[in-house]
């Protein structure tokens, strides 16, 4: 009876233990070979140097792709909340022909490759003749952000909410007071849930950035075209940037906003 | 009398809500789709698409060898992908859940998950670090007397390693959450029958799980297929998935109606994909 | 099959409260036990330990004589019917009830046959090949049943499981409970918060109340001759009235209350008698209170004015306010053929034999 429970305690953090190893073993090699001091990120690990970080911030064309990936993935994922935010107010509080077909036109883009979006997008600025920048870009990720934006302030959207914004309406508030005042602020979690949600993906988006843009490019794109150059240990310090910025982003609002509220 | 008139004006309140995002999707989506539809059926004559209404595209890609071959090596690494990943996934996530105490499980299940946080672009290059004939696999290979560096970077095993890598951390955390949302009284009515452990796993829990198992699995098969980065950057030359093809037509010859058909036929397998799964939950349930 | 059941010293402490204190009890083998209490009164932690699903802190549980304290929920001779009935979706009813008896390693057949016998006797038979989601609220909780009571339990565990049926349904239920236990014979120990559904089906009610046995006892006596003031107030309305002791005369008991001195038996006191000058606190039951005009045998309690009234079917439901205890709110059901009003004085009387006297709860207590 406890050798059977011992056995299978040992066997299942055994497995634990190594699946992690295997899920952070390229981080880890990553972040290490980031202070590599010599010419390739690979063993042996001759000493630490900050200087690849030195030269990622050197990097005029890294720091203005990064700039860029934040103005793409902060303006598109605003207007993909607003658009969505919209939409979601308008099917769930008004009675409207077809409300399931808009549901579903609304939600189909999670159903398609990125690759297709980007090529359908690029087929249709090409027969407009327009030209390919960031701001094509945010379109296409307003296409891919808009679908989960709406699905998920829709499904918060719930009867209790109608009851509180027809209060309000009873106490003398217009409709776009109960929007602006009532209804936005209620679903604040879950409209800044689908915001930040829309930034990572945004933010790490590629196959789109790199099809629909020309020169200015987003911070994946640049990346890409480092590994052009093979391996070369600036690549690990970007790269450990990105993940040691998230990393804390993620803790802190892990702490300070997740925490708070489980306590409540 | 006066219900109707309200009803209208209320309607056309809700219009003016839903009406932008609606004309985002057609003119962004819907439009640019039904382009590629059609370009699809277009060829490419000395730079220019012209609109041969024919299914020359499709006839090319089940007559080409490398095309179809294409299709065939994105299923058969797609598969692979989805079944080793769910089967490492699971224990993992049932550890978790079950072993695991429940202060420490949403730490687990972050750091589980926190490799996410890096660019997919540089999760990838990472794996070429790992695995790429002076990575630091072979590396330690050569120390313990390896002879000749293993060539594991540049082939097909290495694109699935890179996808199971990620793939692991995005199933174990929907089957976690699939497992956490089972009432515990399954588990307990099981235990309180005469069932073990692993008889309540075995019976029980795991036929409750399964359909969220296959919406992951589905997810998984999705992503997956669609994918260009990982294969790109671990892939070898010789075997290349849609993507990459369906890449090649844009970049080199910049043949605009062989990538439209190819596009629609990745399409159409996940299409397939979907309704099957579709299938086989609706058995499930009765 | 069925057995006894001891409970010995029974404690449980969780982190930062305790939700039982030392509970001592006796079932005997065949009983069907009500818990009954309010929510937080540790009720379901009980059942949770009795079917091995938590462990005391301290305390032994004796099933049949042998000590379960320790012993595992699939190895106990308990079966547990929840409160949600954790149904396996999966299954159909026949394989839901057949699963104790698959963990038992009996064969394919014997236990379908033995599965529909046990489905039979809720009556839901015809539905064997069904599978749960079909099934309404009160159906489930028959297979529920029959699930648990096919593997034989000398003991079977019921966690509120009439709470999430409609009024009908329910009676219905308790009903069937009833005939099914008595049936079978097996021992039964259910939870409820629902004094009416305690009095309806248990052979003895437990009342519990912030981890404590406040009484036990059969239906009538708990209701009529309570132990406490918390059982008291608990099992229905009742109206409290303090009063001191003045005299002994054996074998009664005088009292001085608002309403002057009064005589009552000695048996009055349920929970020990009190010494000259204690204080105490008569229990009368609002159907216990009559007007005295209508029969002799009454002893008058007082003049009272209705303050306010409504009809409820069986009775008429009134509260009135005696001059001389202005503060004290009295409520009386008063007979249905009642033809009083609001602001009416009548002169209410009652029978002594029906008062309980018990200790006045200390101030601390009433938190």
């Amino acid at each position: 009876m406890n050798l059977r429970r011992v056995l299978s305690e040992t066997f299942s953090w055994s497995y634990f233990a190594a699946i992690y190893a295997f899920i952070f073993l390229p981080v880890a090699v990553l972040v290490l070979f980031s202070f590599q001091d010599g010419r390739l990120p690979i063993p042996p690990f001759n000493g630490v140097t900050l200087k690849w970080y030195g030269e990622v911030f050197g990097d005029s064309r890294l720091m203005s792709a990064l700039g860029n990936s934040l103005k793409v993935a902060f303006l598109s994922s605003l207007m993909a909340c607003l658009l969505g935010f919209c939409a979601a107010y308008g099917l769930a509080r008004f009675r409207l022909p077809a409300t399931a077909l808009q549901r579903v036109l609304l939600t189909a883009p999670l159903t398609v490759s990125y690759l297709i979006i980007a090529l359908g997008l690029l087929v249709l600025f090409n027969w407009l003749g327009v030209r390919l920048s960031l701001w094509t870009v945010g379109i296409g990720h307003v296409v891919i952000n808009l679908p989960l934006c709406f699905a998920i302030i829709y499904a918060s959207m719930g009867e209790h909410q109608r009851n509180i914004e027809r209060a309000a309406q009873d106490l003398g508030a217009n409709s776009l007071q109960v929007v602006l005042l009532v209804t936005a602020p209620m679903l604040m979690p879950s409209i800044l849930a689908a915001f930040f949600l829309s930034l990572t993906f945004s933010w790490d988006e590629f196959i789109i950035s790199f099809l629909l843009s020309r020169f200015d490019v987003t911070l994946p794109v640049e990346i890409w075209s480092l590994l052009r150059s093979g391996l070369n240990p600036k690549t690990n310090a970007i790269g450990s940037i990105v993940f040691l910025a998230s990393t804390v982003l993620l803790v802190v609002l892990e702490i300070f906003v997740f925490r708070a509220r489980s306590q409540k | 009398m006066k219900a109707a008139p309200i009803e209208k004006n209320e309607a056309r309140r809700g219009w003016c809500f839903v009406a932008p995002a609606l004309l985002w999707t057609l003119a962004f989506f819907i439009v640019p789709f039904a382009f590629m539809a059609a370009a699809s059926f277009a060829s490419r004559v000395s730079r220019q698409i012209v609109y041969t209404w024919d299914l020359g595209n499709y006839v090319n890609f089940f007559s080409k060898s490398y095309l179809l071959k294409g299709l065939f090596v994105s299923l058969e690494i797609t598969l692979l992908v989805t079944v080793i990943s769910v089967l490492l996934a699971y224990p993992l996530a049932w550890i978790i859940a079950e072993r695991v105490p429940k202060r420490w499980q949403r730490t687990a299940l972050i750091l589980a998950i926190l490799p996410f946080w890096t660019s997919y672009v540089v999760r990838s290059y990472s794996w070429l670090l790992v695995l790429s004939s002076n990575g630091v696999i072979n590396n330690l290979l050569l120390k313990f007397g390896l002879q000749e560096p293993l060539e594991l970077a540049s082939t097909t095993t290495a694109t699935v390693i890179g996808f199971v890598h990620f793939f692991v951390m995005l199933l174990t955390l929907t089957i976690y959450s699939n497992l956490i949302q089972l009432s515990p009284n399954y588990k307990r009515a099981a235990q309180d029958l005469g069932a073990n452990g692993l008889q309540t796993f075995w019976h029980v829990i795991l036929p409750l799980t399964l359909p969220g198992i296959m919406v992951g699995a589905f997810l998984t098969f999705v992503l997956c297929i669609g994918d260009y980065i990982t294969p790109q950057i671990l892939g070898g030359n010789n075997e290349l998935v849609l993507p990459q093809i369906i890449m090649l037509q844009l970049g080199r010859r910049a043949d605009i109606p062989t990538a439209a058909a190819l596009s629609i036929v990745l399409m159409l397998v996940v299409t397939l994909a979907y309704i099957l799964c579709l299938r086989w939950l609706k058995m499930e349930r009765t | 099959m069925t057995a006894d059941v001891r409970l010995q010293g029974i404690t449980k402490r969780f982190e930062d409260f305790t939700a039982l204190s030392d509970i001592c009890l006796d079932i005997e083998a065949g009983e069907f036990i009500v818990l009954l209490g309010p929510s937080g009164c540790g009720k379901s932690t009980l059942l949770s330990i009795i079917g091995g699903f938590l462990s005391p802190s301290a305390g032994r549980v004796l099933i049949g004589d042998k000590d379960m304290t320790d012993v595992p929920p699939s190895i106990r001779p308990t079966t547990t019917m929840f409160q949600d009935y954790a149904l396996f979706p999966h299954m159909t009813l026949r394989d839901n009830v057949a699963f104790g008896l698959r963990m038992r390693k009996l064969g394919r057949r014997e236990r379908a046959l033995k599965a529909d016998e046990f489905l039979d006797l809720v009556g839901m038979k015809a539905s064997a090949a069904r599978k749960p989601h079909e099934l309404s609220g009160g159906q489930r909780q028959r297979v529920a049943l029959a699930r648990a009571l096919a593997v034989n339990p000398d003991l079977l565990l019921l966690d509120e499981p009439l709470g999430a049926l409609d009024m009908k349904l329910r009676r219905q239920m308790q009903d069937e409970l009833k005939s099914i236990q008595r049936e079978i014979g097996t021992t039964f120990i259910h939870v409820t918060h629902d004094q009416e559904e305690a009095m309806a089906i248990a052979d003895r009610i437990v009342v519990m109340n912030d981890g404590v046995i406040e009484g036990c006892g059969e239906p009538s006596d708990i209701y009529m001759r309570p132990q406490s003031i918390f059982t008291a107030g608990f099992m229905g309305e009742v109206n409290f009235i303090a009063g001191k002791v003045v005299g002994e005369d054996a074998p009664q008991i005088d009292i001085e209350t608002c309403f002057g001195l009064t005589r009552i038996p000695r048996a009055a006191f349920r929970a020990g008698i009190p010494t000259k000058g204690e204080s105490t606190m008569l229990c009368i039951r609002p159907e216990q209170l009559h007007p005295s005009s209508e029969h002799s045998g009454y002893t008058d309690l007082c003049q009272a004015k209705i303050i306010d009234g409504a009809f409820f079917g069986t009775h008429f439901r009134c509260h009135l306010q005696a001059p001389a205890a202005p503060e004290l709110v009295l409520v009386a059901h008063l007979p249905q053929s009642t033809h009083l009003h609001v602001g009416e004085t009548i002169d209410l009387g009652l029978n002594l034999a029906d008062i309980v006297a018990l200790p006045p709860k200390p101030p601390a207590a009433e938190l």
